[in-house]
């Protein structure tokens, strides 16, 4: 049995992780807060501008002449997936469930025997997926010195994804984010954003007619790098808001682990405590007894 | 008859300003600066860098932004920009910081006609501001 001394050593030990872990769930609570905040403040303009887009695509007279950031070049060879994860770990299962969605949808790719290419935002992801799809990740973006999320950053990665698009280096573009649902479940999402899905939220559709300045070609083709932005951005703000609650119930959770085990060791450290001193009077009074 | 209209600004992090009293506003479209009243036909176009002008009841107020997407519908005028700034609020030397990067992305080599117009545009805007 492990001596009373070491008994000791180790319940301060957990209790000092226990108040670090504490202050990581206050700090997550805190970030939470700000990240929900940021995240339903960002949907209006997502939202605004997903349904301009509707609106254009369902008016737009000459489908084969619409701009192929919509309607997609026409093959689907090699697929373009990017991973947005957290730069920062000690989340819960929250990077491992986005790379578990990608995982399998990569493998399903290959399967298949089509090219693939893995764009990784977020050092976790790269980490993670460089060991298994090393060859493929032909892009690695972080944005850790970066405080909040902001525009400007998606607007990067947006950049970087049509730059490629333009120069053919694929036909299809999923990115793959954790949605924020509430503090405990985030669900992992892959959502293709080249070409766009418009048909998948059909009830938004109104048959309104629109007069366009310039045409609708012109618009549209204005507008659909903007959304491809856009939407980037707007799963980087669910995956703050998700990281932050996949923190806080992480640290949650390790917090009252800790305490257990502190209750567990108290009742170790008591109970050896007891025994040694039982020893003692034992022996003192076998002693006298032998006198 | 009222003549007011409603009047919504967002940019991708927040609603950047929402107006129930606006009588008329002007908005530089693409082509050209276009002015809008209750009761416009439906219509969406996109925004080149100048100055939103909107007239309310509670006076006019003036905003600058580089880039955009106007839409007009059932009296709701939607405008989606990711840059605009209140002309009360901003500041001179940010002024000449938004010029110095629009010249310099200007006289680039490789610059397509369309963007070279814009940053163009942007420049004689923003030097008409300060």
């Amino acid at each position: 049995m492990a001596s009373l001394d070491d008994l000791k050593k180790r319940i301060t030990s957990v209790k000092s992780t226990q108040k670090i872990t504490k202050a990581m769930k206050m700090v997550a609570a805190a970030k939470l807060k700000r990240a929900q905040d940021n995240a339903e403040k960002g949907r209006p303009y997502s939202k605004k501008m997903s349904n301009i887009i509707l609106n254009l695509s369902g008016s737009i007279s000459d489908k084969d002449s619409s701009p192929k950031l919509l309607s997609g070049t026409g093959k689907e060879n090699i697929h373009l997936c990017v991973v947005i994860t957290s730069d920062r770990g000690l989340c819960g299962g929250f990077n491992a469930n986005i790379i578990k969605k990608a995982k399998s949808y990569f493998s399903k790719i290959i399967n298949e025997g089509k090219e693939l290419k893995i764009i990784t935002v977020g050092s976790k992801g790269n980490d993670q997926l460089k060991r298994a799809f090393g060859d493929k990740i032909i892009e690695n973006i972080s944005f850790k010195n970066s405080k909040n999320t902001n525009y400007f950053d998606a607007e990067k990665v947006g950049k970087i994804i049509i730059e490629k698009f333009e120069k053919d280096e694929f036909d299809i573009c999923t990115i793959f984010y954790n949605q924020f649902k509430n503090v405990i479940t985030q669900i992992p999402q892959a959502q293709q954003i080249i070409p766009l899905n418009t048909e998948d939220n059909g009830e938004n559709k109104t048959e309104d007619s629109y007069e366009f300045e310039p045409d609708e070609d012109e618009i549209l083709s204005n507008l659909l790098p903007k959304n491809i932005s856009t939407q980037i951005f707007k799963a980087m703000l669910e995956n703050s808001a998700s990281e932050q609650g996949a923190r806080m119930s992480a640290m949650d959770n390790a917090t009252r682990n800790a305490g257990e085990m502190v209750d567990k060791l108290t009742i170790e450290y008591n109970r050896s405590r007891q025994a040694a001193i039982t020893k003692e009077l034992i022996e003192i009074i076998s002693g006298a007894e032998s006198l | 008859m009222s003549e007011e209209f409603k009047i919504e600004i967002v940019n991708p992090e927040k609603s950047f300003l929402t107006k129930e009293d606006a009588t008329e506003v002007v908005v530089p479209a693409f082509e050209g600066e276009m002015g809008i009243l209750k009761d416009h036909i439906s219509i969406i176009s996109f925004l080149k860098p100048g100055i939103i002008t909107i007239q309310s009841k509670s006076g006019e107020e003036k905003f600058y932004v580089e880039d955009g997407i106007v839409e007009f519908k059932d009296n709701n005028l939607s405008v989606l920009t990711s840059s605009i700034f209140s002309l009360k609020e901003i500041e001179k030397n940010k002024l000449q910081e938004l010029i110095k990067s629009a010249e310099e992305d200007s006289n680039q080599s490789d610059i397509s006609d369309q963007s070279k117009y814009l940053a163009d545009q942007k420049i004689e805007v923003l030097k008409t501001l300060s």
